[in-house]
Order: C-alpha cells, then sequence, then structure tokens
C-alpha cells in the first residue's frame, strides 16, 4: 500500500492554505536502469481535494512531476475544523485517500 | 486559485516549475531553464533560493511519518514496539536525544551513534537478529530503508535544540581520538582522506560548495543539516550514508554500517557541532 | 544557569587528562586497527587500500596542512625518484583526447565498472578551458598554463612530471598520484599534458 500523504490545511484570512506532501515514485519512462532496460512509466494521473465533499481542486498530471510531489493551494470558505481530503489514483491504478483538518 | 506542483531536479544544472491553474484546467508548462552559464557565485544563490522554495513541502516529512509509525508499530518476533529503546535519555524519550548522540552505552558497553542504537532496539527488543535489522541501511527507490526512516522520525524530535555531545566515558575519548585521525588518514589510488575537502575554506568541488570540518563553523554547519533529503536522490539520506557514499567517493572499500569508524567519525564531527541548533532533517541538492 | 558551565569546564579537564595518557602512536594505531575492521572489500575497491604507503602515512599526520620543511623534502626527494617519462622522449599526446579525460569523473570506485573509463577528473578541482564553467576550487586555475609558462621542454617535462607524482613538487598535495598509483596510463598523461602544454589546447587561447 502507498504510504500516507502529509495534508496541511490552514485559514490565512479568509481564505485557506492547503499544503498536500504525498509519497511516489514518479517514474518518468525515460530512465534505464543498470541493465540497459527502460523503467515503465509509474505516476500520479489524477488528484482531487474535497472541503466537506465540495470538489476544490481536480487536476490531472503527467511524468513532468517531481518524485514525491509537493502542491500547494488556497480557496475561499473554508473554517476551522472543517474537512479536507485528497485521493490520488497512479497509472496502475493504485489510489491513496488522506484527511485533514482545517487547523 | 494557483496550485504549484516544482519538479525537483537540479542535477543537470535545470530547474523547471510547472504552473497548472485550476479554472481552466489547462497545464502551462514554463520551463525556467536556469541557464549554466550563470556565474559560479550566482549558481550559489541560486541553489540556495530553490531550497528556500522547498523548504515547504520538504519530502522529508515523508520519511518522518513513516517513522513514526515503525517506532510505534509492535513489530519483529516479539511483536513490541520502540517505545521502550533507550536512545540515551531513557526509555521512550525521543526528544533530544540525537543532540546527545554518539555516546557511550553501559549496556552494550560501546559507544552507538543512531543508527547502531536503534539497531540494538529491534534486535534486543524486537528480537530480530541483527542481518534482518541491517539488511537496508539505506533506501533506494521501492526497496525502503526502515532505518532511514527512524533516523527521521527521531531526529525531527530534536529541531531546534543545541548539539550537546559530551565526551566524558574515556570510551567517548577514545572514540573521538580515533575519529579525529581517521579524518585525516589518507590512502587508496587517490591518496583521498575527508581531509582532501573539508580542510580548507572557500572551496568547491566542480560547482558545490564544500564546508571545511576542521573549524568548528564548519562542522556545526554541516552536521546540524544531516539527514537530509537530497532531490537529485529522491532520498532521505542519514549521515551514516552520508559517511559511506564519501568513502565511495574516496576510491576506499565499502563502508561497513554501524562500524567504529563511522561512529569514530561521527562523534568527532557532532561534538566539534556543540552549541549548534540542530535543524534538520533538511533538504539539500 | 552556571551549571553548564561547570560541566563543560569538567569535560575538558577529563579530555585533556586522557590526552596524556594515550600517545599520538597509540591513537594511530588504533585508529588504523578500527579501520581495518570497519570496510568490506566491494569489488575492484579491495581491503589493500587501506594499507597505506610511506607518503600517505606521513601526509596524514598533518591533518590536510603542510608538513614541516625537512619532512616535505623527504617526501618529494622520495616521490621525485618514482616519476617515469615515456621511452620515445615524447611528453605531448591530443589535447582532445586530454579535454575528456579531464572532464572524465569515474574510475576505481566501487560503484565503477572496473572496465569501464578511468578519467583524471582535473575539473573537479581545476579551471582549465574557459568553455567549461563548472569548474572546483581545490586546485589553482590552470587556465593558458603553457601560455603564461612558455611551451618550451622544461615546462612539459614539470607538467608530465606533476601529473604524474604531484607530491615530487609539493608535499602531501590533495592531487592523486595519477601515474605512480596506476590511475591513468602513460598515453593519458601525454594527453592531459597536451591540453595544458598543445598552444591550440583550449586552455592556452
Amino acid at each position: 500500500m502507498p504510504d500516507p500523504m502529509k495534508i496541511r490545511a490552514t485559514t490565512v484570512g479568509d481564505e485557506t492554505e492547503v499544503k498536500v506532501l504525498m509519497s511516489h515514485e514518479m517514474e518518468t519512462g525515460q530512465r534505464k536502469d543498470g541493465q540497459g532496460k527502460t523503467i515503465p512509466a509509474w505516476f500520479i494521473q489524477n488528484v482531487s481535494v474535497t472541503w466537506n465533499s465540495k470538489t476544490v481542486l481536480s487536476a490531472q498530471w503527467g511524468t513532468a512531476v517531481a518524485k514525491n510531489p509537493f502542491v500547494s493551494f488556497r480557496f475561499k470558505g473554508g473554517a476551522k475544523g472543517d474537512k479536507i481530503t485528497v485521493t490520488w489514483v497512479d497509472n496502475r491504478a493504485e489510489k491513496r485517500t488522506d484527511e485533514s483538518m482545517i487547523a | 486559485m494557483i496550485l504549484r506542483a516544482e519538479r525537483r531536479e537540479l542535477g543537470s544544472c535545470r530547474a523547471a516549475s510547472l504552473i497548472l491553474t485550476q479554472s481552466a484546467c489547462v497545464l502551462a508548462l514554463s520551463f525556467c531553464v536556469t541557464a549554466c552559464a550563470l556565474a559560479q557565485t550566482s549558481a550559489v544563490d541560486e541553489i540556495a533560493k530553490y531550497r528556500a522554495a522547498l523548504q515547504d513541502g520538504n519530502p522529508a516529512e515523508l520519511w518522518e511519518a513513516r517513522g513514526e509509525d515503525l517506532w510505534k508499530q509492535k513489530r519483529g518476533p516479539k511483536q513490541v514496539s520502540l517505545e521502550g529503546c533507550d536512545l540515551g535519555l531513557g526509555p521512550g524519550i525521543v526528544k533530544g536525544a540525537y543532540t546527545r548522540l554518539p555516546m557511550y552505552f553501559a549496556d552494550a558497553d560501546r559507544v552507538m551513534d543512531l543508527e547502531t542504537r536503534l539497531v540494538w532496539c529491534m534486535v534486543t527488543l524486537q528480537a530480530y537478529n541483527e542481518s534482518q535489522a541491517k539488511k537496508q541501511p539505506f533506501g533506494n527507490g521501492e526497496r525502503k530503508s526502515d532505518i532511514e526512516a527512524l533516523v527521521a522520525f527521531v531526529t525531527s524530535t530534536s529541531r531546534g535544540m543545541p548539539m550537546n555531545v559530551a565526551l566524558k566515558h574515556p570510551k567517548e575519548v577514545e572514540m573521538y581520538q580515533a575519529g579525529e585521525k581517521i579524518f585525516s588518514y589518507r590512502g587508496g589510488p587517490h591518496d583521498f582522506g575527508c581531509v582532501t575537502c573539508h580542510a580548507d575554506e572557500g572551496k568547491r568541488i566542480r560547482l558545490q560548495d564544500l564546508p571545511n570540518l576542521t573549524t568548528r563553523e564548519g562542522a556545526q554547519k554541516a552536521y546540524t543539516t544531516w539527514p537530509a533529503y537530497r532531490v537529485s536522490q529522491g532520498e532521505l539520506r542519514s549521515f551514516e550514508w552520508r559517511l559511506y557514499d564519501c568513502f565511495r567517493q574516496q576510491r576506499f572499500p565499502e563502508l561497513l554500517f554501524g562500524s567504529d569508524a563511522s561512529i569514530a567519525l561521527t562523534l568527532y564531527l557532532a561534538r566539534n557541532a556543540n552549541g549548534a541548533i540542530f535543524d534538520a532533517p533538511a533538504i539539500k541538492r | 544557569m552556571k551549571s553548564p558551565l561547570i560541566s563543560a569546564t569538567i569535560i575538558t579537564i577529563g579530555v585533556s587528562a586522557c590526552v596524556t595518557a594515550a600517545s599520538n602512536e597509540e591513537i594511530s594505531s588504533k585508529a588504523a586497527a578500527m579501520l581495518k575492521s570497519s570496510f568490506k572489500a566491494n569489488g575492484q575497491a579491495t581491503l589493500d587500500r587501506l594499507d597505506q604507503d610511506a607518503t600517505q602515512h606521513l601526509c596524514s599526520e598533518f591533518a590536510g596542512k603542510a608538513p614541516p620543511r625537512d619532512v616535505a623534502q623527504k617526501i618529494e626527494a622520495l616521490n621525485l625518484a618514482t616519476v617515469k617519462y615515456p621511452t620515445d622522449g615524447n611528453l605531448l599526446g591530443d589535447w582532445k583526447n586530454g579535454e575528456k579525460i579531464a572532464q572524465e569523473g569515474r574510475g576505481k570506485q566501487f560503484s565503477d565498472d572496473p572496465a569501464g573509463p578511468v578519467g583524471g577528473n582535473c575539473y573537479a578541482c581545476h579551471q582549465l578551458s574557459p568553455q567549461e564553467l563548472s569548474y572546483g576550487t581545490i586546485g589553482p586555475s590552470l587556465y593558458q598554463f603553457g601560455k603564461l609558462r612558455g611551451y618550451g621542454p622544461e615546462t612539459q617535462r614539470y607538467a608530465y612530471g606533476k601529473i604524474y607524482n604531484p607530491d615530487a613538487y609539493a608535499a602531501c598535495s590533495n592531487m592523486p598520484r595519477f601515474g605512480h598509483n596506476g590511475i591513468l596510463s602513460e598515453q593519458q598523461i601525454k594527453d592531459v599534458t597536451a591540453l595544458l602544454m598543445d598552444p591550440a589546447s583550449p586552455v592556452n587561447r
């Protein structure tokens, strides 16, 4: 099973800042191993973030995103104690969902 | 709403950033190719800026979280956690322990660094055999190292505390003196020793600045920023890894994990860093 | 507030007491024994690499600083006797190959293919061709090496000898003894000498 994400959500004025760190190899499909064989691409394809079950971000990623990606964004309306849920799905259909409260 | 995902890759003198706006859901790629023609000093500045930008999302936190789980989980043949492990401040006390290591442990009758002590606890508390506990000292992609994760967790609790390594026990003194000697020991086909790169001020290898580890300031700055997430490797690296890879580049044979030479060098540098505020896990190129 | 200061004083006394207890020789031999038990052979990097020759042993005593004049003279004489010049008398090879050797950082590490390239990695420590901006500063800049010193046979001999065994000219140099320790072949040393000494080399333009 993939490792957990690290999610931090804090209110800054009337906005909520969400920072997410994900654990993923994000293999580009361009690299070769010691034997010269291409290492197959393996990367997060879809990311979605919900705030109290309302989608506040959805993104489609490719191989240009780094290993162990870091994402930060802001949205309006969040309040302390609200639930933030982050889900990613990669091209092997592996999936990880984690939750956090707005602090 | 702006989402930023940064590509952490600087190996080939290139920093690319990816900007994504949610409203349009369109990828706007802007590859800021930092020209390799930058003057050397400004390359150093650029790396510093890049590091500051990443500080916020240091992936070392992923290792810290995994290490905390490993510390608390009931594991091994005895199915107990590491919460009874004595890192020098008493069983289960993690906070601040790293600032006093390496140190002499009477139960093992040996000076130990953090990595060696973790292996000791995995063996004595959890009943792993020593080779199981040591089998993956350093991570490599999908083959993750439990030791490096535990190191990330334990060290993170000492952030902000001053280094405070004692030389009280005669074995600590002996280890420190051996560490100092090993630091200047030159050998191998290239005559290299630690001193070749780390005994002078303001030098660099290619464009990489080299700390002078023979001065207090140099040792303090270097020692308090390990372990670190190495962007170029996508791995969190422990201090034992740092020594292992230095010796590889020195053309020496392979440094054994938990060996006396690694502990002696670590004690030498940790002690010289005394008084400095510990600030790791850090993030490095 | 006073107690940390007091304990620090006690520690200092403890250390100095033990320093006098163990002689420098004893500490050195303990450290050498410790090294022996702390490594394992890996491919081409065998354990005999931990054994020091006379130069390495003497130079290890000065913690990266220059040795006293009498020791330095002894080391320089010892190493000067090892320099072997090519039998054909020709010291200059092809500077283009020399540039490649200067760029190549691989060779002799346990992670390197023993059948793969072995370079001089000159740029790690020296500036050479002005086109290469990624150079280190452990050694002096060698830009315009031949142009500044002249292209004569004496300078050629010095350049070749310096690459072959730098300790012959500066005891305990940080630079590897490329010829003496068999890192670079005679032809490779000729090529790097040409990089420094050929008027057509980018180093001299």
